[in-house]
């Protein structure tokens, strides 16, 4: 039963935007990058220019939706690890919620400003990043909350794990940025060593990208069923363990 | 007591790894009292009130709250209950009305949050974000988020630790407040004053068992039964009249002041009645009371804050 569910997803709004420093972090962050990197490389990319990386021209949409997603995660690793830490896990937990109702309305919350921060940025960015009429918004739109709610997953299980707030940061900083760098964004996979090929394989972020990549760049979800089925499982694989490990205190 | 005990907790045990947190703990809570559970820190306290409130399961023995089991019925038994936990927080940037605004949305039939909130003494904090709270004002809260499904059965866990003398006074008329509105109260303290004060009845653990239950009068009375009279006068014969009454056990003299010691609980009255037969010209005259902390040290053989 999900008694409660808005009341509390409605607050954790409201408490989430009263501390701007956040909502700089996970808004205004990545809309800047976007913006100051379609500045400098938008017209190159657009009249084709050599030497540009991929990654801030072309792909830069990628880029900043792939950063939106990691702090999401980062953002909800600290949150709980905070809520643990303080005690508000375990008063919740001492009230007709149920667990679950207080996990989802964190993963609410985050998809919520995720969707935000991705119509900031494209507002912001349209007039330095060519987006072709070809671009298919409402697909692309709903690829970033999928993949969001699947590296949630990641990020809960980070959080079950994370003994303390402290080191929540820290750790899940270490354990994503990686990520970023073998996600195929900056480097095709197929051009990685077979090692990072492999690890590649099995971290989530690369499907991500590859799933974005493909809808933003106007192919249908049909071509990305492999993307998407492995996605699923492993959010539930994530999910799973998660709710084998959450400490509530 | 005729009536269904509000609490019952026969038998329980419970371990963390090889430490035994609490040891074959047996106890009733009656209808519309306050019972406290009362003993030093780490002596099982939370462990006994997070068991029997749901959010643990005990190894061994049995527990019934509102003749529900706090295990199977967790969240029928939430409906009826109203808890505090010690060393809770909210959101730092959660309001005081909005706090209570949550928690009514999660119960069936929530009481009015707003007068809650004045009942409380926390109108003029409404619109407050927690973390601007004083230690007291959080603790009304606390109870305030405790009494919104107005419960039968309230459980508040070691509510005045680390506040100051005036907001415990106000905390603990809250408290009888509870009562008097015919709830049941289990609070757990490891204060004595706070006990002797407010419980009806306490048990006294150490160690993870209970060493006695009681109201804490009669625990005194049954533990420790001396009297002590200290009176100062300037009559030099007075030691020796007091030493001549049959239920005083010793005297002793330091210049003036006279204390005089005996276990009849008619001590007092005795030693009136000597004043007044020898005329006996007094300058100062007090009793002391043995309390539960003497208890607690007898009991136990250490004091509760070691």
């Amino acid at each position: 039963m999900l008694r409660g569910l808005w009341q509390l997803t409605w607050l954790e709004i409201k408490i989430f935007v009263r501390e701007p420093l956040g909502v700089i972090g996970t808004v205004g962050i990545p809309v800047l990058i976007f913006v100051l990197f379609g500045r400098m490389f938008g017209s190159a990319a657009r009249r084709g220019l050599q030497g540009v990386p991929a990654a801030v021209s072309v792909d830069l949409p990628i880029l900043t939706s792939i950063l939106i997603t990691t702090s999401a995660v980062l953002s909800l690793v600290a949150i709980i690890a905070i809520y643990r830490e303080g005690g508000i896990l375990r008063r919740l937990r001492a009230t007709p919620l149920r667990p679950y109702t207080i996990l989802t309305a964190q993963v609410l919350v985050k998809l919520l400003f995720t969707a935000v921060t991705l119509a900031a940025m494209l507002l912001a960015g349209r007039r330095y990043v060519a987006m072709d009429a070809g671009v298919p918004l409402a697909s692309f739109t709903l690829a970033l909350l999928f993949s969001t709610v699947s590296i949630l997953s990641l990020g809960f299980l980070l959080a079950s794990l994370v003994p303390t707030a402290r080191f929540a940061q820290p750790m899940g900083t270490l354990l994503l940025y990686p990520m970023l760098g073998v996600s195929g964004l900056f480097v095709p996979v197929a051009s990685l060593p077979p090692m990072l090929r492999a690890v590649a394989r099995v971290l989530p972020l690369t499907y991500a990208v590859s799933l974005l990549r493909g809808i933003w760049h106007g192919e249908g979800w049909s071509a990305h069923i492999g993307d998407v089925t492995v996605l699923s499982v492993m959010f539930l694989a994530f999910t799973a363990a998660s709710t084998r490990l959450f400490r509530w205190e | 007591m005729a009536e269904q005990p509000v609490i019952h907790v026969a038998s329980v045990r419970k371990t963390y790894g090889r430490t035994v947190a609490v040891d074959e703990i047996s106890f009733d809570v009656h209808p519309v009292e306050i019972f406290g559970l009362i003993g030093p820190n780490g002596a099982g306290k939370t462990t006994t009130m997070e068991c029997v409130g749901g959010l643990r399961v005990p190894d061994r023995g049995r527990i019934s709250v509102l003749g529900l089991d706090p295990r199977r019925d967790v969240y029928a038994l939430q409906e009826r209950i109203g808890v505090q936990l010690q060393e809770a927080q909210l959101q730092k940037r959660i309001k005081v009305r909005e706090a209570v605004g949550l928690w009514a949305s999660l119960y069936r039939k929530p009481v009015d949050g707003d007068r809650l909130i004045e009942q409380l003494g926390l109108g003029d904090k409404r619109d407050a974000w927690f973390m601007t709270l004083s230690g007291g004002q959080k603790q009304r809260l606390f109870i305030a988020l405790a009494l919104i499904n107005d419960p039968e059965l309230v459980f508040l866990d070691e509510l005045t630790t680390g506040l100051d003398p005036q907001a415990r006074r106000k905390i603990w008329d809250l408290v009888r407040g509870i009562r008097q509105r015919g709830k049941t109260v289990f609070l757990t303290t490891h204060l004595m004053e706070e006990a002797e004060r407010l419980c009806d009845r306490v048990a006294i653990i150490d160690h993870g068992r209970i060493i006695d239950i009681g109201p804490p009068a009669e625990l005194v009375r049954r533990h420790c039964p001396e009297r002590t009279v200290i009176i100062v006068t300037d009559d030099p014969n007075a030691e020796e009249r007091f030493r001549a009454i049959p239920q005083v056990q010793s005297v002793s003299s330091a210049g003036a002041q006279l204390t005089i010691r005996g276990r009849a609980g008619d001590l007092v009255t005795h030693v009136i009645q000597c004043l007044a037969e020898h005329r006996i010209h007094v300058i100062d005259f007090r009793t002391e009371l043995p309390t539960l902390e003497d208890v607690f040290l007898k009991l136990t053989g250490h004091m509760i804050r070691d």
